[in-house]
């Protein structure tokens, strides 16, 4: 019996599973693929169709020659769309692919529920191959050099999006501030004429035209407030021409739709991980599979010396939730009670455990997940440190056990998918419509040969000087490229 | 699904890596890395890439969380804070596993990467060892030697194709033409024998970075060396005004300060030959590892005599690392190039940084000797 007919036969079996413990997905299709089309399509990012771009094919390089080296082999790739598109590699035995299927209806109803994947476009096959076709109709007027070196310089700047622009409201939606528009005119008391020069004195007059021309010449800042999509920022300020324009768009677009997945990487892994696990264990293994069922389910939440597996992280937290909320371990009354023992016995019966975790999947992502829940006694119980960089040693090394700073390292790196967070705070700066951007500091400094040529990248884009402002070696600096070399100046007020 | 224009990319990222087009992305070539894994250890291979430059943060201040054992001020494994998050997950629900490697798949892999020959050993003696290899599969043995895999495929396949098995019930029973043997060859192996002597200078210029760099350099060399030599054995030896032998762990940890007499350690490194390794019968290599400072320019003249009267006919190959760092002069290297640039044998590298351990690792068994 061929496999492709087996999995069309179990599919019903395990999706039947999934529904009855209220997971909730998109129509998912299923396609069972050789380990060639796999990593061709992982390379793409899922998409079978993209934009035609060198870096697919190095990612393709590594891929292809992680397996073909042993190294490592993708068991299953999901997509986010309506319906869900999820790849199954064709050398797997059932079991594995039992288990990657109740893992990809995990994925499944976490991209269709979760709230920071709410704005994503799930049609996005059709959006990637529409991309396509527009660049490579680009190419085909504009020639494969030009066009190319163009993606190449926008993909320096990709990271330089709002993460949470979908979900807020930044700007006031009406209103543009104008300021011509309420300043106030010269203001004249009424008055007979023969009065004129006493009620309204020629001095006061003067007086008033000056204070306005003043006005006039006052700077108004450009941006009015400090913007963090600085990607939409080029688009609509700098000099592109229109297939520049577009192209820019695309990459900003691809970016935004790909950024939910990278702010809920430790959830969505989990997730999948706890319903496999709960999906195979309580209902959809034979005890014939049970060998393989476990062999890969430890590879999956193995932890590695020294690493964080986002996998095991994520599916622990979500069972640590499940029984603290089962057990009624939350809220006042728990959290000032001071006797150990009576905390670690704690068991009110409340059984809200699996309604808890479908809350968390809804609501929360990486950031405020490890916020909310990530308690001291979890993070001792899994032997969690925190490392930073020795400059002495230069290496990492082991920093703390204690739990603030483990929380606030662990924190710190998804922060912004734990990227520096830089926004433009000046399009004129110096008056002479140079870019400034500003890199908020947080303590860790940016990689100064990447800072660079990121600057140079820039500067093909605004064709004006660019800077930027950010801290080294505790002091503020200027970072500056004027088409030539790149400068650095010290800030620092004092 | 629809053709896709994978090749496309790929060979246009090929010919990037080769320096073919865009001129302009050459200086973001790294040789990259791999992770494997290697018993406990992770092993990085080589992995052109080019790293399309972009803000974000460096190491000062940097760190991340982790789990496992160890005290504040432990090093990682690592020297990325990357890796602290693992490799996995890149990409959207991929789902990713890591599996070992075996010191020759390493080495095979560092083969085809760096485009390195095979060694031609150049022992006059060689011995030829006969060796039995089960490698062939036939119908008919002994017992002892029964396929047990093979034999129940064959059951598995006799029975699918007869319509015997049942999915609900699976049970297979081979019968007597189901049974397979493993079968032998004999083959014929020149047996090899090579030794490899490391040189490393310890004197107070060589700093932790230099020496993790003749760490890894070391490594891949026994790797590869190992892969095509049957038996390899390996020599330390260290020198700052004075050389003596050590063992492995000391070659890696120990810092002497002081001076710097390079022909110290050929002196001591021509005595292990002349001792334990006659020139007909064994493989030699050396490699030594230096910043390339020496005390006096009477010692270089020396080092080169002796290099072209006692050690250079000897050896295999002798390769010299010049492991860059600031308080180094860097002399040695040119005046090595000078006066002994033309020998067969003899192979010169600096080493600047780790990313160019990989460009150097071909400088020194390129050459296939």
């Amino acid at each position: 019996m061929n496999l492709q007919k087996q999995i069309l036969e179990v599919q019903p079996e395990i999706e039947e599973y999934a529904r009855n413990y209220g997971l909730d997905f998109f129509p998912t299709v299923f396609e069972l693929i050789d380990y060639d089309t796999m990593n061709q399509l992982a390379a793409y990012g899922g998409f079978p169709i993209r934009y035609p771009h060198w870096r697919f094919g190095m990612e393709y390089d590594q891929l292809a020659k992680g397996y073909r080296y042993g190294l490592q082999k993708i068991y299953e790739m999901v997509i986010n769309t309506d319906p869900c598109y999820a790849y199954l590699m064709n050398v797997n035995n059932l079991t594995d692919q039992k288990l990657v299927m109740a893992h990809v209806f995990a994925h499944c109803d976490f991209f269709k529920n979760n709230f920071y994947f709410s704005h994503t476009n799930r049609k996005m096959i059709d959006e990637m191959a529409n991309h396509g076709t527009r660049i490579r109709r680009y190419i085909d007027k504009f020639g494969l050099q030009a066009v190319e070196n163009f993606i190449d310089t926008c993909l320096t700047l990709e990271n330089l999006i709002d993460y949470h622009a979908p979900y807020v409201q930044r700007k006031p939606e009406s209103g543009k501030k104008n300021p011509e528009a309420n300043a106030p005119k010269i203001k004249r008391l009424r008055s007979k004429k023969y009065m004129e020069k006493y009620i309204n004195p020629p001095e006061f007059i003067e007086q008033q035209i000056k204070d306005r021309e003043a006005r006039e010449h006052v700077q108004y800042p450009f941006p009015p407030e400090p913007e963090r999509d600085v990607l939409n920022f080029l688009i609509e300020f700098a000099p592109l021409t229109d297939w520049q324009r577009d192209v820019l768009g695309i990459i900003r677009e691809e970016a935004y739709y790909f950024a939910p997945q990278g702010m809920t990487k430790i959830m969505n892994e989990g997730w999948a991980t706890y319903w496999h696990s709960t999906i195979m264990t309580q209902k959809a293994l034979h005890p014939a599979e049970i060998v393989d069922y476990a062999e890969h389910h430890s590879g999956t939440v193995a932890s590695h010396p020294g690493r964080l597996n986002p996998y095991r992280l994520g599916v622990m937290l979500f069972k640590d939730i499940e029984d603290r909320w089962n057990k009624g371990k939350f809220g006042k009354e728990y959290e000032e009670c001071d006797d150990i023992k009576l905390k670690r016995t704690w068991d009110k019966k409340t059984n809200l455990g699996r309604q808890k975790i479908f809350e968390v999947r809804k609501l929360y992502n990486d950031v405020n997940f490890i916020d909310t829940f990530l308690t001291e006694g979890f993070s001792r119980e899994h032997n969690m440190f925190s490392f930073a960089f020795n400059k002495e040693n230069e290496r990492y090394e082991i920093e703390s056990r204690d739990f603030k700073v483990i929380k606030q390292r662990l924190l710190q790196s998804l922060t912004n998918l734990g990227q520096p967070i830089i926004s433009v705070i000046d399009a004129n700066f110096k008056n002479r419509g140079e870019l400034l951007l500003f890199h908020q500091f947080e303590g860790v400094e940016l990689e100064q040969n990447y800072c660079h040529d990121t600057l140079i990248n820039l500067y093909q884009i605004w064709n004006r000087p660019v800077h930027i402002q950010t801290n080294l070696e505790e002091e503020a600096v200027m970072m500056s490229y004027e088409g030539e070399d790149i400068k650095m100046q010290n800030i620092s007020r004092n | 699904m629809s053709l896709m224009s994978i090749d496309y990319d790929y060979n246009r990222f090929r010919q990037i890596i080769k320096g073919k087009i865009k001129e302009n992305l050459r200086k973001y070539i790294s040789s990259g890395e791999m992770i494997g894994r290697k018993g406990k250890d992770l092993v990085s291979i080589p992995l052109p890439q080019v790293d399309i430059p972009r803000f974000r943060f460096g190491n000062n201040g940097n760190g991340g969380a982790g789990q496992g054992k160890g005290e504040p001020g432990t090093p990682l494994g690592g020297d990325d804070a990357e890796e602290g998050e693992g490799k996995a997950g890149n990409l959207p629900g991929v789902h990713i596993k890591e599996v070992e490697l075996t010191m020759d798949e390493l080495a095979e892999i560092l083969g085809e990467e760096l485009e390195l020959p095979n060694i031609e050993p150049r022992g006059k003696k060689q011995i030829i060892t006969r060796k039995d290899k089960y490698t062939g599969i036939r119908k008919t043995g002994p017992e002892s030697l029964r396929h047990f895999k093979r034999t129940f495929r064959e059951a598995l396949k006799r029975q699918i194709i007869s319509g015997q098995f049942n999915m609900e019930k699976p049970s297979v029973t081979p019968v007597r033409d189901d049974f397979r043997y493993r079968s032998w060859k004999t083959t014929s192996l020149p047996e090899t024998n090579a030794v490899i002597i490391y040189i490393m200078d310890v004197s107070g210029s060589m700093w932790d970075e230099q020496k993790e760099i003749v760490r890894l350099e070391t490594f891949w060399i026994d790797t590869w060396l190992r892969h095509q030599y049957k038996g390899v054995e390996t020599r330390y030896v260290i020198h700052d005004a004075q050389a003596q032998e050590v063992d492995r762990d000391t070659f890696f940890t120990v810092r002497e300060s002081g001076g710097t007499v390079i022909s110290t350690s050929y002196e001591l490194t021509e005595k292990i030959i002349e001792k334990d390794y006659p020139a007909e019968e064994w493989n030699i290599y050396i490699f030594q590892f230096s910043d390339g400072d020496n005390w006096s320019r009477e010692d270089n003249s020396y080092c080169v005599e002796l290099l072209q009267s006692e050690l250079l006919p000897k050896v295999n190959l002798f390769g010299y690392g010049q492991v860059e760092s600031t308080y180094g002069s860097g002399e040695f290297f040119d005046f090595l190039d000078r006066n002994l640039g033309e020998s067969e044998n003899m192979v010169l590298s600096r080493i600047e940084n780790k990313d160019e351990i990989f460009e150097s690792i071909k400088d020194f068994l390129g050459k296939g000797k």
